[in-house]
């Protein structure tokens, strides 16, 4: 075990394989820390900064995305300082005023304490982690949707507008999304960015089938209802 | 925009394009789509279509890319690019007036393109050439010290010259067929 480094988190001195990040690291011991663009499996990107902690360099601390801070020899971390959860809590209130209506951020806010959002709240339906965009490229090997322009207008899409041919309909934008932006619209889902459902086989002819209710497709139970 | 034009575009270009950038990998996007622009003015999306499944780089890559930077054009450019500056320097010395004037000689807005694709109107947030305040750039030639009236003469300059163009490249066309 030539290649560890011993950084200290949260007051204990922990030994980790170097190339690993202080939040995997941290995650081992059993820590919490809090994230949304992270993933095991896909290519760390540090876009919603929860997962803020607090490295102290000497008399100094600064603040660092944990996700994509490599464990280095004699680092002094702290996960969850007032610092930090200060911090956080106005991160994640950011977050909310972009996608107030998200299940995964009301929860955390709940953890964390934050009843109100101070800042003007505008429903753009995505935090632009990127997740959806990783997913596709670097788990479905497809790239199909990616960001699309720059700056306030920045958002996740497919070119041109339309499905794309190395869309496999997976699903796995919408599944893996934080904020449900790609949330399945069932039958009206034409020019939508996976077309899931597609996926789905209707089933036609099933009198009496218990689970057919996981395959009955968009429109619904075909042999039931209408 | 110059939307309603449908323009033929030739993808034959496009083969000798990427002779020059075979077998580098992703890094080669940018300066790709750079020579595909300069070859067509602007870059068609079927042009596009086919660089992504020649070199294998899905389309949303290159989507991507091309709405982030503004030197990228999804749709038909003008002839002729004017660009006048609204920095700090040339609004103070009138760059606002100077840019009304123009959008009322081209008829234009901010952005858009003229439907018989001879001008193109942007504006730019500075060109560096501040002592020229207010500046206006037009082809790839700058003009300092601008007012409604200079920019007015030049605008109704090259508009002549685009129409007198026009027409003597119809009589040519007539000639040669």
């Amino acid at each position: 075990m030539a290649d560890m480094v011993e950084l200290t988190i949260d007051g204990i001195k922990v030994r980790a394989p170097k190339g690993t990040t202080v939040l995997e690291a941290a995650r081992e011991m059993g820590i919490v820390i809090p994230t949304l663009c992270y993933y095991p499996g896909l290519t760390p990107y540090g876009a919603c900064r929860l997962c803020i902690v607090e490295l102290i360099r000497g008399k100094r601390s600064s603040l660092d995305a944990s996700c994509t801070l490599p464990v280095s020899d004699g680092m002094v971390v702290f996960t969850n300082s007032e610092r930090v959860k200060k911090v956080r809590k106005v991160i994640l209130e950011l977050l909310l005023s972009t996608c107030p209506n998200s299940k995964v951020l009301q929860d955390m806010a709940a953890n964390m304490g934050v009843t109100k959002v101070r800042f003007k709240i505008k429903d753009r339906g995505c935090i632009l982690c990127g997740l959806c965009v990783r997913y596709c490229k670097e788990q479905m090997q497809s790239g199909g949707i990616g960001f699309v322009g720059r700056g306030t207008s920045r958002k996740v899409g497919t070119p041109f507008e339309m499905t794309p041919a190395e869309c496999r309909n997976c699903n796995g934008c919408e599944w893996i999304c934080p904020v449900c932006m790609r949330a399945c619209r069932a039958g009206q889902l034409v020019e939508g960015i996976c077309g899931g459902c597609l996926n789905v086989a209707v089933v036609e002819t099933c009198p009496v089938c218990v689970k057919c209710s996981e395959s009955v497709g968009p429109e619904g139970h075909r042999a039931y209802g209408k | 925009m110059a939307t309603g034009i449908v323009r033929e575009v030739d993808l034959k270009a496009l083969e000798k394009i990427f002779r020059g950038f075979e077998g580098k990998g992703e890094s080669i996007l940018i300066p790709l789509v750079q020579a595909i622009q300069a070859e067509y003015g602007f870059l068609p999306k079927e042009a596009l279509v086919k660089a992504s499944h020649h070199f294998r780089i899905p389309l949303s890559r290159f989507y991507g890319v091309v709405t982030f930077y503004a030197q990228f054009y999804l749709t038909p450019r003008g002839k002729h690019t004017i660009r006048c500056c609204r920095g700090t320097a040339c609004h103070v010395r009138g760059a606002a007036k100077v840019i009304e004037t123009v959008e009322q000689e081209l008829g234009l807005k901010e952005g858009e393109t003229s439907e018989d694709l001879s001008f193109s109107f942007e504006t730019v947030a500075c060109l560096g050439a501040c002592a020229l305040a207010p500046v206006v750039v037009l082809d790839e030639r700058y003009y300092g010290q601008m007012n409604p009236e200079k920019v007015r003469v030049l605008v109704r300059q090259y508009k002549g010259a685009s129409i007198q163009e026009s027409s003597i490249g119809e009589e040519n066309n007539g000639k040669a067929d």
